[in-house]
């Protein structure tokens, strides 16, 4: 999109809405345990705030939130937290994701499961955002794009 | 061609609607998926997940913990497929510097 399309309304609109669409999906993401959400919902809107800013105000000044580099190390990052709490209470005497065997002290069994699914929950929205976002500026950067 | 296709959809609407009317109701305790025991006898693994999602969990959404807890490493497998996903747009789209 060229500076001269850009739509002050629109700009307005889309910074004033990114920030209060980002907090919703944290609640969805950290509320999961207690109602509809979780990772992967949570993830589409964070995904979904970022790429209203990148329409909207451009690739340049969306980037100050979440730089194109990025991507796809978050989404690396991400599985890497899941797959690294698995493996983390393989290393601690259990089995793959069995979480009860999570350092964390002072929480009762079904706590520490709680907190397990907290972790993974939080790398699959980390996934899930980097992922979608990376796709999206692979397409506007790829060989077709501009 | 576009009646007959029609005709078809509204048929086939129909036909849902009909099965949909011999569903159990929602949060119905004699429901098929909610039964300990399977037509031929044998457990069904909906009524332990029902019985123990909460106190295995402390989570009240039993689909999260089915989702995340007692199926974790089916949840690892989506985002490893997510991940995938993005790696090979990456791979394909991104022009070489």
């Amino acid at each position: 999109m060229t500076s001269s399309s850009r739509n002050p309304i629109l700009i307005t609109a889309s910074r004033l809405l990114a920030p209060f669409i980002q907090l919703f999906a944290l609640y969805v993401i950290f509320h999961g345990h207690f109602g509809p959400g979780g990772g992967f919902q949570g993830g589409a809107m964070l995904a979904a705030s970022i790429l209203m800013l990148r329409l909207s105000v451009g690739a340049e000044r969306s980037e100050l939130k979440f730089r194109k580099s990025w991507g796809t190390p978050v989404g690396a990052l991400g599985a890497m937290i899941f797959a690294g709490t698995g493996l983390l209470t393989l290393l601690l005497g259990g089995r793959f994701l069995e979480y009860h065997f999570l350092p964390l002290p002072d929480l009762s069994r079904a706590e520490l499961h709680s907190a397990g699914i907290l972790l993974i929950e939080v790398g699959v929205s980390l996934a899930v955002m980097a992922v979608l976002v990376t796709i999206y500026d692979d397409i506007m950067e790829g060989p077709g794009g501009n | 061609m576009r009646k007959i296709s029609l005709v078809a959809l509204a048929l086939f609407g129909a036909l849902l609607l009909y099965a949909s009317s011999g569903l159990p109701g929602h949060g119905d305790p004699d429901g098929a998926s909610h039964r300990q025991q399977s037509p031929a006898g044998s457990p069904v693994a909906a009524a332990h997940y029902i019985r123990h999602a909460q106190g295995d969990a402390a989570s009240p959404n039993i689909v999260t913990v089915v989702l995340a807890d007692y199926r974790g490493f089916d949840t690892l497998g989506e985002t490893i497929v997510v991940l995938t996903a993005g790696l090979v747009c990456y791979l394909i789209l991104r022009r070489s510097p």
